[in-house]
Formats: structure tokens, sequence, C-alpha cells
């Protein structure tokens, strides 16, 4: 009971942490339809620019991330521009084309890193990673507690930022119906390209995290791209909320599965998921 | 000068500016291999490589091998199985190489040894583990230091059995490398009647140890045996300092890849203290040998601008002594028949910067020279601290050992 107790709560933080690597994929495919799929290869890069101001400056993991993220809000729209120009304007097969050329931004960030940092795994160091905190004889790693509380703050302030401010509700109407914005005379473009850099700019802070939780290295993303993509359906595409539910409920199944069941189906286990949310609710969690 | 004199002195100086001429116009010896440059296995084949390349630079000012320079014809494979077979066919039949070197570690390597044994080819192996075991290759020569299949897992239950551990837990990453420790662990276990209380293999790509190690802990076993990768590593070790791991626990380790790195030795910090693992050299007293210290010199200075393990303990001077095999075969033979240099390597012992070599009919090493040591006193973002001796303390095998096990291991990590 103890061990089942104990991967539950392990879980849920767990959960908390994908939730905060998937929120700016829920954004970029979800709501706006870019087939990101460099999306974890620029979470990553995050965690280098992250590694580089601990390294260099001895600055808080978390601060780095909250620095970098204007950084990442520029790169964000430039690569939409970039991609909008390149392919979005140009036709209905967009989509297709748009996916080699994210993998293509994904691969020269890989290389760009490997020349930069070389191969070897890069890690942060900060009072609160490598401690954890005890409750009689469970512990909890406070990394992981860290990790979990920024997470549901960027998730809920995020999900606010969509219902709540003029902005956001422009990025939700053009999801929804990009043509009818046009008429009302909005810039259906200029509102998709600033949310693809709020997106971007989201994954300075989950960078940071992704370093607290575990060392990186180049090819990192590779790991990430089912998880992250898995969160982001299962969730109900756009679903800010869905992704939270989403990626706690995929934490809580993995950690149990890891405690109680044997490792090795751990995997399996966050496409089975999917595969059955996909055949009961088409349309993910809380999808419309 | 008499005529007759002037005359021969002309002459032979001819001669000789011919003869060298004709050296310097032979086509140099081709060396072919992949190695991974990029993907998880980057670090490790990097220093490899450059241990290497130290070996061809030394070779070729000393002349290179039968008067001719040696060149090394290298590609990247990603780290991946894949890649490898393409590769050596492309090594063999278009760039034409005259010896083939082995890429780092297991995974890369099996795919190709089909390939090799058909063809009748020799190949240096690199840091593989049993890849030739059921391919049973002649031509096969690993540089490591591994020895027989069970001694790894053997040398590490010896030292937990002296330590009083009587039941086992297994934590093994699920690829080939590290499911061939975990056969043999498992193998010399039953041999022992050692209880397996624990056994556990986890999928690649985990991110999260923090419940296997909770998992692991409530087994409450006396002896923990990891067979982790890089990645894997550092997750692992920082799980059990946070959710601890009993005191049950005599001895941890075994089988950790990454341990070995210095960037991952630095990252982790005091988090070693305690584990004993594998290694393959180490700066103890016991592992100089002639050349071992000017290997280093060199390999210190290059590391640096080459952007490669600035330590390189593990790879890099098995790399070297990859090369001074080849070096003392060829030479012996005086050709590169690759059958004659087969049955000098087979039946010969090789001195070379990392001890004397010699190979089973296997091809792979008659003795175990891994080293199973222990971390000591190691402090947090410090990577100049492991050149010094006394870090990780040697304690098998017996005539390389520095030092005894500190057990049970919550009192080595103090």
């Amino acid at each position: 009971m103890d061990l089942l107790l104990g991967a539950v709560v392990l879980g849920v933080l767990l959960g908390c942490f994908y939730a905060a690597v998937s929120v700016g994929l829920s954004v970029s495919f979800g709501l706006l339809d870019v087939p990101h799929v460099a999306h974890p290869a620029f979470l990553v890069l995050a965690s280098y620019g992250v590694y580089q101001l601990n390294e260099s400056y001895d600055i808080d993991p978390l601060l780095a991330g909250l620095a970098i993220t204007p950084l990442f809000f520029l790169f964000g729209l430039l690569a939409y521009r970039v991609y909008y120009e390149t392919f979005e304007r140009r036709g209905s097969d967009a989509a297709v084309r748009g996916i080699a050329f994210f993998f293509g931004i994904a691969f020269i960030i890989e290389v760009l890193i490997i020349l930069q940092f070389g191969v070897d795994q890069r890690s942060v160091s900060a009072t609160y990673i490598g401690k954890s905190w005890r409750f009689g004889e469970f512990r909890i790693p406070i990394r992981q507690l860290v990790a979990f509380a920024v997470a549901l703050a960027l998730t809920v302030l995020l999900a606010v930022y969509l219902s709540k401010t003029f902005m956001g509700r422009a990025i939700r109407a053009v999801a929804q119906d990009e043509e009818a914005l046009r008429l009302m005379g909005a810039n259906p473009v200029r509102i998709k390209q600033f949310a693809f850099g709020i997106a971007t700019a989201v994954l300075g802070i989950a960078g940071a995290l992704l370093i607290i939780v575990a060392p990186v290295e180049p090819t990192l993303d590779r790991a990430y791209i089912g998880r992250t993509f898995c969160v982001v359906v299962m969730a109900g595409l756009g679903s800010i909320s869905g992704t939270l539910i989403a990626a706690i409920i995929l934490g809580v199944a993995e950690s149990i599965v890891l405690t109680l069941f044997g490792a090795s189906w751990a995997p399996a286990i966050s496409f089975a998921m999917l595969l059955g949310v996909l055949a009961v609710r088409p349309q993910g969690l809380l999808g419309r | 000068m008499k005529r007759r004199t002037f005359l021969g002195g002309a002459m032979a100086v001819a001669v000789v500016g011919h003869g060298s001429s004709a050296l310097a116009q032979q086509p140099p010896i081709k060396i072919g291999m992949s190695m991974p440059q990029t993907g998880g296995l980057a670090g490790g084949g990097k220093a490899s490589l450059l241990g290497i390349e130290i070996w061809r630079d030394d070779i070729n000012a000393k002349g290179g091998l039968l008067g001719r320079k040696v060149e090394l014809v290298v590609y990247d494979d990603k780290s991946s199985a894949s890649e490898t077979p393409a590769i050596y066919a492309k090594l063999v039949d278009v760039d034409k190489v005259d010896l083939l070197f082995a890429p780092y570690a297991t995974v890369p390597t099996a795919p190709i040894m089909p390939f090799v044994k058909q063809r009748g080819l020799l190949l240096m192996g690199n840091f593989s583990f049993q890849v030739n075991s059921k391919v049973g290759h002649d031509m096969w020569f690993n540089n490591a230091p591994w020895g027989p299949a069970d001694s790894w897992a053997a040398s590490f239950l010896d030292l937990a059995q002296k330590a009083g551990g009587k039941n086992m837990a297994l934590l093994t990453a699920d690829q080939e490398f590290a499911q061939n420790l975990a056969l043999t662990a498992r193998d010399v276990a039953r041999k022992r009647n050692i209880p397996i209380v624990f056994d556990q293999v986890y999928p690649p790509n985990t991110v999260e140890f923090s419940s296997i190690i909770r998992a692991l802990k409530a087994a409450k076993p006396d002896i923990v045996y990891v067979a982790s990768y890089p990645p894997d590593s550092a997750g692992i070790l920082r799980a059990v300092n946070e959710i601890g791991i009993g005191d049950s626990v005599k001895i941890f380790g075994g089988g950790m890849v990454g341990l070995q790195f210095a960037a991952v030795m630095s990252n982790l910090g005091s988090l070693l203290n305690g584990v004993v693992n594998y290694n393959t050299w180490l700066p103890e007293k016991s592992m100089y040998f002639d050349g071992t210290k000017e290997f280093f010199d060199k390999y210190t200075k290059r590391a640096v601008e080459a952007k490669v393990d600035p330590l390189g303990y593990y790879l890099a001077p098995f790399g070297y002594a990859m090369g001074q095999m080849i070096e003392a075969a060829v030479g012996a033979t005086k050709s590169l028949d690759q059958k004659g240099i087969a049955k000098y390597l087979r039946e010969n012992e090789h001195k070379t910067i990392v001890g004397p070599i010699a190979f089973s009919a296997d091809g792979e090493r008659k003795e175990t020279a891994t080293l199973q040591a222990q971390f000591r006193g190691v402090k947090d973002k410090d990577i100049e601290q492991f050149r010094s001796s006394g870090k990780q303390v040697i304690l098998f095998p017996d005539k390389l050992k520095t030092g005894e096990l500190i057990t049970p291991f919550e009192a080595g990590r103090n």
C-alpha cells in the first residue's frame, strides 16, 4: 500500500513536469495546427541556455530559465515567420512539408549544440537538487517538488492568459475560425506568430525544469517527441487544462508501472493510453 | 678525395635519395572504422578516436608502418546499430582500407560481426562486450580488458560476498550491453546460490528513477548490481541519494557506464562516493606501464582542443593500445596479410600502455583486467581531483589492488 501511495505521489509530480514540457506544444500544434516536431529540440536548446547561465554566472536555473524567456519569444516569432512564408502561405499540403521543415530545424539545433557544448551530458547545480523531504519513511526529491510547483503555475498562468486576456482570446479565435477573424479586421498571421512566440517563450521555463529534473545531452529531444505529442493529443488539441490532466494521468500510470509491474512496460503505457483515449473519445479528454 | 670515393659517395646519396622518395610515394596504409561522433555514445567515441589518432601521429613520426604512412578513414555511425553495416561495407569495397577497427561499444559493433566473418577480415574490437560469443569469428580481437564473460559479475560478487552479501537486486538497461551483463550476473548468482530478490529491466528514455529505486529499496537487498548506460547512471545515483537505498546494502554498482566519463563524474560529484564500479584505467600507482604517462601528457593537451573528455581514462589509452598491437603484429609479420596478423595477435603477449595483453581463442582477453574500484572522498564540481590517486581505489584484480572495500554502502558514502 505504501508503495502504491508513493508511486501515485511521485507520478503526480512527474505528470506536472510532463505538462510543463508539453504545454507549449499544446498551443503551437493544438491551437495553431503547426506540426512543430522541433518542439522538444527547442526545449533542449533552452536547457543548454540555462546550463550556460548557471555554469558561467552561477544563476539559479529557474531564474536563468526566466531570463532566456524573452529570447525564446523572439526566436518563436522568427521561426513561425519563416515557416509561414515558406510553407503555410503556399498551400494546403503545408503541414506535410512543414514536418520536414521542423525536423530540419531540430537537426540543426542538435548539431549546433554539439558544436558548442560537445556531446557530454550537462547538468546544473542548485540547493534543491539532490536533496529530499522526508515524511517518515517516505522521501520526495525536492527537485521534483520544485518542478511540480513551477509546472503547475506555468500551466495555470497560460490557461488564464488564453481565456481571460484580449490577446489570449484572439489566439483561441484564430484557432477556431481564421477567416471570421480576418473579416473582423484582425490579422490572423500576426496573431498566430505572436501565439507561436508565446508557445516558444514558455520553453524557457520548461527547459529549466528539464535540466533540473535530469542531466541533458544534445539528442535528448528524441526521447520527448513521443511523450509530448502523446500528452497533447490525449488532452484534446489546444486544451491547456486537458494537457495538465493528461500529463498527470500519464505520469501516475508510468510511475505505478515502474514501481509495481516492471520498468520494461513503462514506454508502452503512454501509447496504450493514447490509443485507449482515441478509441473511446477521439477528440481527446477535454477536446471539443 | 679520390675520384672512386667521390663517385661511390655520390651513387650512395643518389640511391638513398631515390629510395626515400620511393617510400614517400608509397600509398598510405588505410585503417577504416566507424565511430560514434553524435548520439548517446559520442562522448566515448570521440575520446577513443583521439587515442587512436595520437597513435597514428606517433607511428607516422616514427616513419609509419612498413615505411608507409598510416591514414585513418573514419565515419560517424551516430551511435546507431543500423548505420554500421553499410559503413563497413563501404570501407571495405569503396575505400579499400587495409585494416579495420571496430566502433566504440557493443551496440554498433554487433551488426558488423557476421559481415567481417563472412569476408574473412581481421577486426580489432573496441570495447564491446560478448559480440563474438555467438558469431565465433577467429580474426576478432577485443582491446577491452573484460576477459572471460562471467569475470565481470564474478569479481563484483566476490567483493559482495566477502562483505557479507547474501541476496542480490539487479537493475539493468534494456539494451544489448547491459542485458549481456545481466545474463552473466544471473548465471553467476545461480551458481553461487545467491537469490535475486529484485530484477528489473528499465527501458531507454526512462526520465525518472525515483519510483524504481523505491521498489528496489522495498526488496531489502544486500547486493545491488546495476548495468546502466550514461544518461541513466546519473539519474539512478541521483534517485539513490534522494530516496535512499536502505541500510541493508553492502555494495552498490558494478556495471554503470558513464561513471568513467569526466563530465558525468564532475556532474555527480559527491553522489559517487561509496559506489563500487567497473573501470579500465585509473591514475593509481599500479596502472602505469611503459608509455602510459607520455600518452596522457599528449592526450591532456589535445583533449581541450578536440572538446572531448578531459580525463580520457576509460577509452583513450585502449584506442592507443589497439594501434600498438597492430604496430607489433605488422612489424613482426612484415606484411598486411590479415591472417598472418591475426595469428601473431593470437599467439603472442603484447606490451601496451595499458599493460600486457594476451588473447584467448574467442578474441577476448585471456585474463580479466577489468577493475572494480570504489569512489572515495569525492567533492562536488572539481574535475581535477580525479587526476590524483585515492579517489577511485582499486579493489580488484588483486595484482592491481590499491585498497579494501568500505562497506556497507552507506558507510562508504561519507
